[in-house]
């Protein structure tokens, strides 16, 4: 659990507006959901992992003596999928945004318990140009804010899938083989023994080559004809996308380990990399909604992680410093603080951030310093902090002449 | 910070089941207490050969908690209630140093062999939202989720889990001697969770700081690897088990009726109401009593799981405690459980009591003796947690910390806590352990509960009133 101080709350709403920004101009719309959702949601087969909903807070609230629990929301795509199922679903199309907070234990001390997300999720958009859409949007904000040397990963859980299959092991073992995959154990895979070599080859070669281009993916397709058809298929839907970035002059990693802690994902699955941190991730998730009981709606979508991203981000300087105005009264008398507090009343309506003050403190970091002393002819005394210049002014109107001026 | 020098051990030791075997081990390997005991009414024992080796005798639920939170280096446990703990709490400050070899069956995941439910893949697969009915909440869930399970809800109950599939409950996680055992009880075990043995456990700190080698080293004949703690597969049922199924059919009006001490007086009354009853006297005991009322079921479980039970509409009426009804509308506030008259038998005080040597005479002064942070803060053990975490709120005590017990709160002072909670019939017991009352909260008897709805209803207003008005008139 942390605090977020006025410098944090910069960088946040930096985010926040970039992100808001981004998502409103591509056409998103954005929603919000309660922090309190039911336990069932998140239980349902292909959401979260056994291992993550052993971390999530849910309890009994005070009406739940039937039993029913309630969790604070652990992820951010369900609430929104539940949201689309239950007020949306009549849209052939929903692009949806929301910028929320998810809440998970952590016992090692090094993470937070309470972590913030900016997700946008696209349902009813079917494979290839929503895919291509949801990563370029996602790249778009990394980019306005400024994040340098960020890298692009890319997989299919459709290509995982295919080959735990091949794998053949028991459903109980599969399940078990499944959930260390997804808390990022990927070398279990390889200790799999399976009876067929080619896939031990084939797992051994996807876990070992890093492709950068589709072309990797072409020779992963001639190197094993004897794949399966659904890997195959897979394979093709990969290299449909991969060809469609390279069009677009995206560089990408294909790393079949990009594939984050969630059950849901069909298809596609990329995740954002800056300093060795995961900084984003998203997915094509076609199975969520039917799932849900809703209906056969394909999906996709991501969330930046904005608690790394904070950690990115320059240092801010105090904005304050470029445009914030003190006006501080030079005694406390009731006349120099009524017109202190109409001066910065005008201030404001000229839209210019004022503070007040009465303590005789030194100021610091500040634009403008406005002196109300109330003596005529001259009751203001205005200092250009930046030029470092004093004035007189006669007037409230002068004041707000010279400020606009600059 | 804990004291390392000071060389004492505190070993914490089991009631009930395991009392017995654990007895004749300590006294095997060198490290028996004399008053380590079925008849002991001491809760503090000193062991004779060591004088650093002090030990308590504690409620085996409460065991893996005390020693995890370090008021104990050493315990002695079943296997089941430090997995409950573990399952939970995975990263905590509890470690599992052997196996003792002693113990009797396992926990099981059971189903009532009238719910249709064969296999763990009929659980898995269905949409149905299934409710588990358990002592052991947490390893209920780990299972649930483990299985992916995709709607179920958890009851957990003080006791007699078994006998509320199928109408109650569509599955039970419970101890159970054996498949075969259980299947006697009209129940299909569908997995074992987990074999249910005595285990020597350690506070993980105590371990990594503490010399414990003198006591581990009377031990070490009988240390062994670790038994399995959880059998992957579904229990072998081919053995073809013989399942008694018990009769059973929705009645229109479900009455729940206590077991342990509440049920001799309870019986007593209902005798007196004129209530005929077969297989609820102290000769004939069964979970399924039956009335000469045609549309009256009948069921014997825990008065603390009543209110809960009644909440939920599983039964219309149930004879419990008015301590455990508040306990449970404190937790619930709207809750449509209604008290509907008291019983006059079962009459307890809950009070709260500190030590004798504390020097406090009522709340008041407690509040001020918090304040001035000499017992900042306070560590308050109560069975009633929902009472007592109000209480204490409404007398301002602050801070607190709250130590849910199983019965016996007063094992806790003065060393583990500095205050109970628990209700008193005489205050002898308290006095025994030289404990003293502070305030009494309340007074509490038997009385008949019922689900709102259930009065409300057309179908059932009419036997509901039948029945209250006989269960009225045993008060005369």
């Amino acid at each position: 659990m942390q605090d977020l101080l006025p410098e944090d709350m910069l960088r946040f709403r930096l985010i926040e507006d970039v992100f808001r920004t981004c998502c409103l101009n591509w056409g998103y719309q954005e929603v919000r959901t309660p922090t309190l959702e039911y336990l069932h949601l998140f239980t349902a087969t292909g959401t979260l992992t056994p291992s993550m909903l052993s971390k999530v807070y849910s309890f009994l609230d005070w009406d739940g003596w039937s039993g029913e629990r309630v969790v604070l929301r652990p992820d951010g795509t369900i609430p929104v999928a539940r949201l689309y199922i239950d007020n949306l679903s009549g849209q052939e199309l929903a692009r949806l945004f929301y910028v929320t907070n998810i809440f998970a234990f952590e016992g090692t001390g090094k993470e937070n318990r309470e972590r913030w997300q900016c997700g946008a999720e696209f349902f009813g958009g079917a494979k290839l140009a929503p895919d291509v859409e949801i990563i370029l949007l996602a790249e778009e904000v990394i980019r306005r804010l400024g994040i340098s040397n960020v890298g692009l990963q890319l997989s299919h859980a459709g290509l995982v899938k295919a080959l735990l299959k091949e794998l053949k092991l028991s459903p109980g073992e599969e399940a078990k083989m499944t959930n260390r995959i997804l808390e990022g154990n990927w070398q279990a895979l390889t200790k799999a023994k399976s009876t067929n070599p080619e896939i031990e080859r084939l797992i051994a070669a996807l876990l070992g080559l890093k492709g950068k281009s589709s072309s990797f993916l072409y020779n992963v397709r001639a190197s094993f004809p004897k794949a399966s058809q659904d890997f195959k298929s897979s394979l093709e839907d990969l290299i449909n996308v991969t060809t469609l970035l390279d069009n677009l002059g995206c560089s990408y990693k294909i790393d079949i380990t990009a594939i984050h802690g969630f059950e849901y994902y069909t298809g596609i699955c990329f995740q954002f990399l800056a300093a060795g941190e995961k900084i984003g991730g998203g997915g094509r998730y076609d199975s969520l909604v039917p799932f849900m009981n809703g209906e056969d709606i394909p999906a996709c979508g991501f969330a930046l992680y904005v608690d790394p991203i904070m950690k990115l981000l320059p240092l801010e300087k105090e904005r304050r410093g470029d445009c914030g105005i003190l006006v501080k009264g030079k005694e406390l008398t009731p006349e120099i603080v009524k017109t202190c507090f109409a001066v910065a009343e005008s201030l404001r309506d000229a839209g210019h951030p004022a503070e007040l003050d009465f303590t005789g403190r030194k100021e610091s970091n500040y634009r403008w310093v406005v002196l109300v002393s109330g003596k005529e002819p001259s009751p203001f005394v205005l200092t250009d902090c930046i030029q470092r210049r004093r004035r007189d002014a006669a007037s409230i109107a002068e004041i707000l002449k010279v400020v606009s001026e600059g | 910070m804990r004291n390392y020098q000071a060389g004492y051990i505190k070993l914490a030791l089991p009631k009930g089941r395991f009392l017995s075997p654990t007895a004749s081990l300590l006294a095997e390997i060198g490290l028996g207490f004399q008053d380590y005991s079925d008849k002991t009414k001491q809760y503090r024992i000193r062991s004779a050969r060591f004088p650093s080796l002090s030990a308590k005798i504690l409620q085996e639920k409460d065991i893996s908690i005390q020693v995890a939170v370090g008021n104990y280096d050493l315990g002695i446990c079943g296997l089941d209630w430090i997995e409950e703990f573990l399952v939970k709490y995975p990263a905590g400050a509890l470690v599992k140093i052997s196996s003792l070899n002693y113990g009797e069956g396992s926990v099981h995941v059971v189903a009532s062999a009238e719910s249709g439910i064969a296999n763990l893949n009929d659980l898995s697969d269905g949409r149905n939202d299934y409710r588990i009915v358990t002592e052991y909440p947490n390893l209920a869930e780990a299972f649930a989720l483990n299985l992916r399970m995709r709607r179920f809800r958890i009851f957990p109950v003080w006791g007699a889990a078994e006998a509320y599939p199928p109408e109650n409950a569509d599955l039970a996680v419970l101890w159970g001697k054996s498949g075969a055992d259980i299947a006697t009880q009209g129940l299909i075990p569908l997995k074992r969770l987990l074999p249910v043995t005595a285990f020597l456990i350690a506070n993980r700190e105590s371990l990594e700081n503490k010399d414990l080698s003198q006591i581990l080293t009377c031990f070490a004949a009988k240390l062994t690897a670790e038994p399995p703690t959880s059998i992957e597969n579904g229990l072998d049922i081919s053995e073809e088990l013989k399942v008694s199924r018990t009769l059973w059919q929705a009645k229109e009006i479900n009455l729940a009726l206590p077991d342990g001490h509440q049920q001799a007086p309870a019986s007593q009354f209902l005798k007196q109401a004129g209530l005929a009853l077969q297989g609820y006297s102290e000769e004939v005991s069964s979970r399924r009593p039956s009335a000469d009322l045609d549309w009256l079921g009948i069921k014997v479980i825990r008065p603390q799981d009543m209110p809960l039970q009644v909440a939920n509409s599983n039964f219309d009426l149930a004879i419990t405690g008015e301590d455990w009804l508040l306990e449970h509308l404190y937790r619930f506030p709207s809750s449509p459980v209604k008290k509907l008259f008291a019983l006059g038998f079962g009459t307890v005080k809950i009070v709260a009591a500190v030590s004798q040597e504390m020097p406090v005479a009522d709340i008041d002064e407690l509040r001020s003796l918090v304040q001035s942070s000499k017992f900042a803060p306070l560590k308050v053990a109560s069975e009633y947690i929902n009472i007592a975490d109000r209480y204490l709120r409404d007398n301002h005590i602050n801070p607190y910390k709250l130590i849910p017990t199983w019965g016996a709160s007063e094992a806790f002072l003065p060393e583990d806590a500095d205050m109970l909670i628990d209700n008193a019939q005489t205050g002898k017991t308290l006095k025994q352990h030289k404990l003293k009352i502070i305030d009494v909260l309340f007074r509490s008897s038997a009385c008949l509960i019922a689900n709102k709805d259930s009065l409300a209803s057309p179908d059932k207003k009419e036997k509901m009133e039948f029945l209250t008005q006989k269960l009225r008139a045993g008060l005369l």
